[in-house]
């Protein structure tokens, strides 16, 4: 038997105890640890691309400690290994790799517990994404969220990073205990902790109150850490103060994380208990909906470039949400490929913020207008890596994108695309209008908010200035990452594999069989069919439109002050400041009500529609 | 008095999450979310329960007693060291906050606004 | 939101889920019915299987080790985190910290408690070395061993002796022995795959007799392993808390 999957999270773990044991010892020559470090996550990130092909015909199941189950019943904790959970975690493996390459030069005396953090980081990641048991999902959650607490408030002496901090660690610590309280609810129900016994059982039931409860508790912890409208809260403050490497983790991957655990919990637990009801899919298309348009309005009006991304991957996250609310294959097919396109494009825009911090010292976009342009490489990757979050064809965005608006469109919900083409052109707007001010100097620099400006201020101590030139390592990394994001799209037969391993993904059955009974199963079936997955002239049509539209809107906000039209007293953006700075406080008594009355409705809607 | 111990579930829960929300103190609000991580273990160890069972100990019982779920407790367990690793590093963070914001008030923290 | 608004629109929310919450709770099987498969099972074949008389431990330590693996490692990332947040402020302590409460004096320890705190010490240390090596016969087990044994370091503290507190345990000490605790588990582990078997699989003998120190194959290895790892933890993040507070001490004597 292959232990590959084990390695996966051991290996890790082991080099992050090996390094924090060895730190001491070594003293001066961290840069031993450093490359030691990149070679353990590389080596990860080689191992899960090879599950990953390997699993593309059949789920792998690992148990561990040798309990295999017997009679359907589950004594071990197992690891099930499927083309998309596995690609996810790869997803994770390469940032984690890209990052602490970039941050090779990007700090400059970087203590030991930098990589062990970031190696835990990736074996909590790794492990949450292949585990098939809800109790050791939970445990991977918490690592997974302790090492992101850990390394949000890795910085020097600024007051950002405490406040930050705090509320990621309150919000999603409380999102975790919502968790547990779930997973010993469906405990106490069906005496089981591993998710294909859970689904048998209650698959054969009614769902009651409990199950439907259960689901929700379950998925609260999940929805706080994806960044879905309420519980958005935290994501921009963490952002905010997070060491640039350590926002491409969060950005890139750790939110879609909590998304892909939705999906999981939801197609392997409860799914069919729930009995696949139309409604719960509106349910969760409507969050979905409404985080993308409340994180493309956020992100429009964002000066601070760190959390205009922030909140422009909350705006991702809802649409990604509405690819898997929408129940089909193509819909999930859709939100894998889109997110691993977009995990990709946005880590290069925050290496690239990085850069920009590193070598001119500001985040602040208003600030920095113009001074960019003699970081030419820089500004180059990242207007490449801007037409890439714009969704233009060939970008794996594009891909994923046009897969859920088809998904969407075929299910009788053509409006969806419509919402999504607004917000795509909201956020590549702001992101190109970044690009054209910083890089180019075109057009004016946008008024700012002087309390922004003193926040932006404060960034400049996490990085030292520079001498002149960027170092490799810190441009080679978003450099390639854009390439992938690209060339992603070029691997023959995308669609329809994806879509296949989506459909393994869905099929409950299926699953249950091979995790409990070791089968192999060759002709997975989802309660919705496969849709065809070719990418029509319309669609690139489509998608050269919205980007256009985005490089419109771009122009408009850079220009708008020499435009007679919109010259008369008109700023746009300002009317929308003091609302949202209501929203967006800071204090953490607000985020917790909202999470509060979030769940409230959310359990108040599925209680209507679940009886 | 079936589901009394959860119906106290709920209650705690609910006492915690208030504690949370209404708060003007941090070491107070971190006290506040272990009140909330409490009523995960009450949940955990009464789903557990077996009525006139003995504890899964075997040194001096057979096999065939009636015992209480172990697996509940080897959870809970699991539960108290998250806890206390996520509450120390709260902590930690408060003392920064007080170090250097001069105030553990987290109305006053908000430094980060919009 | 002003601080009423926000009590209402909570109070609001929560009554919705309290209610909801209820809903779902009431559909438990009653408390003291609990109605298996998992535990049942475990408590039938644990002491077949391993020989440990201590059937929870089993659990953590052999059943759903993996667990315990990845919550070591909380533990772990916790002690670093609070080490990094902390260490960082003792080198600005001579800048202007806010918190210079000159009344800050804590008073002297009394002779009494120097005198407990010394006397207790010594037992607690083998307490927690008894509490570690017994996981796998009774209620007990790495984690409250190594809370054990990391209070004995902290009772020294108690009795004034912060100095010396210190000197029993250095930081570099203490990180090192906190990773081998975390890697040693891991490492066992491995040692499983190295010789072809799952992940963490119990591969070492049993014992003849069930319930004494050495039956339990891995666990009480793994035990002990866990031990030193929670204590130098607890060590570490105590050790950085109190400086916080000795530190302004000395600094404002």
């Amino acid at each position: 038997m292959d232990h590959l999957l084990a390695l996966v999270v051991a290996v890790p773990l082991i080099a992050a105890a090996a390094i924090t044991a060895a730190g001491p010892l070594l003293g001066d020559r961290r840069r031993i640890l450093d490359a030691l470090a990149i070679a353990v996550a590389a080596s990860v990130a080689v191992m899960l691309a090879v599950i990953m092909v390997r699993t593309a015909g059949g789920d792998e199941v690992y148990w561990f400690a040798g309990f295999r189950p017997a009679r359907g019943i589950a004594i071990g904790i197992d690891f099930d290994a499927g083309s998309l959970s596995t690609g996810l975690a790869c997803l994770a493996a390469v940032l984690v790799t890209a990052a602490m390459t970039f941050s090779w030069r990007y700090f400059e005396r970087v203590a030991t517990y930098y990589h062990t953090l970031m190696l835990t980081f990736l074996a909590g990641m790794a492990g949450f994404c292949l585990t098939g048991d809800i109790f050791d999902m939970f445990v991977w959650f918490e690592l997974m969220g302790v090492s992101a607490y850990a390394l949000t408030a890795y910085r020097p002496e600024e007051r950002g990073p405490i406040q930050g901090a705090l509320n990621f660690a309150i919000t999603n610590s409380v999102g975790a205990y919502l968790t547990v309280c779930g997973i010993g609810l469906i405990y106490g129900r069906t005496g089981a902790l591993n998710m294909a016994q859970i689904g048998t059982y209650i698959g054969h039931h009614r769902p009651g109150g409990l199950v439907t409860v259960a689901f929700l508790l379950i998925i609260s912890g999940f929805l706080i850490k994806s960044a879905i409208v309420p519980f958005h809260f935290w994501l921009a403050d963490a952002h905010a103060v997070a060491p640039t490497p350590v926002c491409v983790l969060f950005s890139g991957v750790m939110v879609e994380l909590g998304l892909y655990a939705i999906a999981r919990v939801y197609w392997s637990m409860f799914g069919q208990a729930l009995g696949h009801r139309a409604a719960i899919s509106h349910v969760f298309l409507t969050l979905g909906v409404l985080t993308a348009v409340v994180g493309a309005l956020f992100c429009f009006r964002e000066r601070h470039i760190k959390r205009l991304l922030a909140f422009s991957t909350i705006s991702h996250a809802g649409m990604f949400l509405a690819g898997i609310a929408l129940f089909t294959p193509l819909g999930l097919a859709g939100a894998a490929v889109y997110v691993a396109g977009h995990g990709l494009v946005k880590a290069a825009l925050f290496l690239c913020t990085g850069i920009v911090l590193h070598r001119l010292g500001s985040v602040n976009e208003t600030w920095l207008h113009g001074r960019g342009r003699q970081l030419r490489a820089t500004g180059i990757v990242f207007t490449l890596a801007a037409f890439g979050l714009a969704d233009l064809p060939p970008f794996a965005t594009f891909l994923g994108k046009g897969y859920i608006d088809e998904s969407a469109w075929a299910h009788g919900l053509p409006w969806v695309m419509g919402v999504f083409i607004a917000c795509s052109v909201l956020v590549g707007g702001a992101v190109f209008r970044v690009a054209g001010g910083v890089f180019y100097g075109l057009g004016d620099p946008p008024t700012e908010d002087a309390r922004m400006a003193e926040m932006a201020a404060e960034e400049t101590s996490e990085t030292e200035s520079d001498k002149g030139r960027t170092p490799l390592t810190m441009i080679i990394p978003p450099a390639v990452l854009v390439t992938c994001a690209a060339g992603i799209a070029l691997i023959p037969q995308l669609g329809p594999v994806v879509q296949a391993a989506a459909i393994r993904f869905q099929d409950q059955a299926g699953y249950n069989a091979t995790v409990l009974g070791g089968a192999h199963i060759l002709h997975p079936v989802a309660i919705a069919t496969a849709e065809s997955a070719e990418v029509t002239l319309s669609d690139v049509l489509t998608g050269v439109g919205s980007v256009i539209g985005a490089l419109v809107l771009a122009f408009l906000a850079l220009y708008w002050r020499r435009l007679p039209l919109l010259r008369r007293g008109y700023e746009p953006g300002a009317g929308l400041t003091a609302p949202i700075q209501r929203f967006q406080s800071g204090v953490i008594n607000d985020y917790v009500t909202w999470i509060v009355l979030g769940l409230a409705a959310i359990g108040g809607a599925l209680a209507l529609v679940i009886r | 008095m079936q589901y009394f111990p959860f119906v106290v579930v709920a209650w705690i829960l609910a006492v915690g999450l208030y504690g949370i929300v209404t708060s003007r103190h941090l070491v107070h609000l971190i006290m506040c979310l272990i009140v909330v991580q409490s009523s995960t273990y009450v949940l955990l160890l009464g789903v557990g329960y077996v009525t006139g069972a003995v504890a899964p100990y075997y040194f001096d019982i057979t096999v065939h007693t009636p015992a209480v779920d172990p697996v509940v407790q080897a959870l809970a367990l699991t539960d108290v060291v998250v806890e206390a690793a996520v509450t120390s590093l709260l902590l930690a963070f408060a003392i920064q906050a007080h170090k250097r914001f001069g105030t553990l008030d987290p109305q006053e923290l908000a430094s980060l606004k919009g | 939101m002003t601080s009423s608004q926000r009590r209402w629109v909570f109070l609001a929310g929560m009554i919705g889920l309290v209610a909801f919450l209820l809903w779902g709770l009431l559909g438990l099987p009653g408390f003291g019915h609990y109605p298996g498969p998992y535990g049942s099972i475990i408590n039938r074949i644990a002491l077949r299987q391993t020989n440990a008389t201590g059937t929870v431990s089993a659990i953590n330590f052999d059943y759903r080790g993996f667990d315990t693996v990845g919550e070591e490692f909380i533990l772990f990332v916790a002690a670093a985190g609070v080490s990094i947040v902390l260490r960082r402020l003792r080198g600005e302590r001579e800048k202007s910290a806010i918190d210079e409460a000159a009344d800050r004096n804590a008073p002297p320890t009394s002779d009494a408690v120097r005198m407990a705190a010394l006397v207790f010490t010594g037992p607690l240390v083998v307490m927690g070395w008894w509490l570690t090596s017994h996981a796998q016969t009774n209620p007990s087990g790495g984690f409250q061993g190594g809370v054990i044994l990391a209070t004995a370091f902290i009772l020294v503290y108690l009795a004034g002796e912060f100095l010396v507190f210190k000197r029993f345990s250095p930081v570099a000490l203490t990180d090192a022995v906190e990773a081998i605790g975390a890697g040693g588990f891991v490492a066992i582990g491995l040692a499983a795959v190295g010789i072809g078997l799952a992940y963490l699989t119990n591969y070492l003998p049993k014992g003849e007799v069930a319930g004494a120190v050495s039956s339990g194959g891995t666990i009480p290895l793994i035990s002990f392993f866990v031990g030193l790892e929670v204590a130098a933890a607890f060590i570490l993040i105590v050790a950085e808390l109190l400086e916080q507070t000795l530190l302004i001490r000395q600094g404002s004597a």
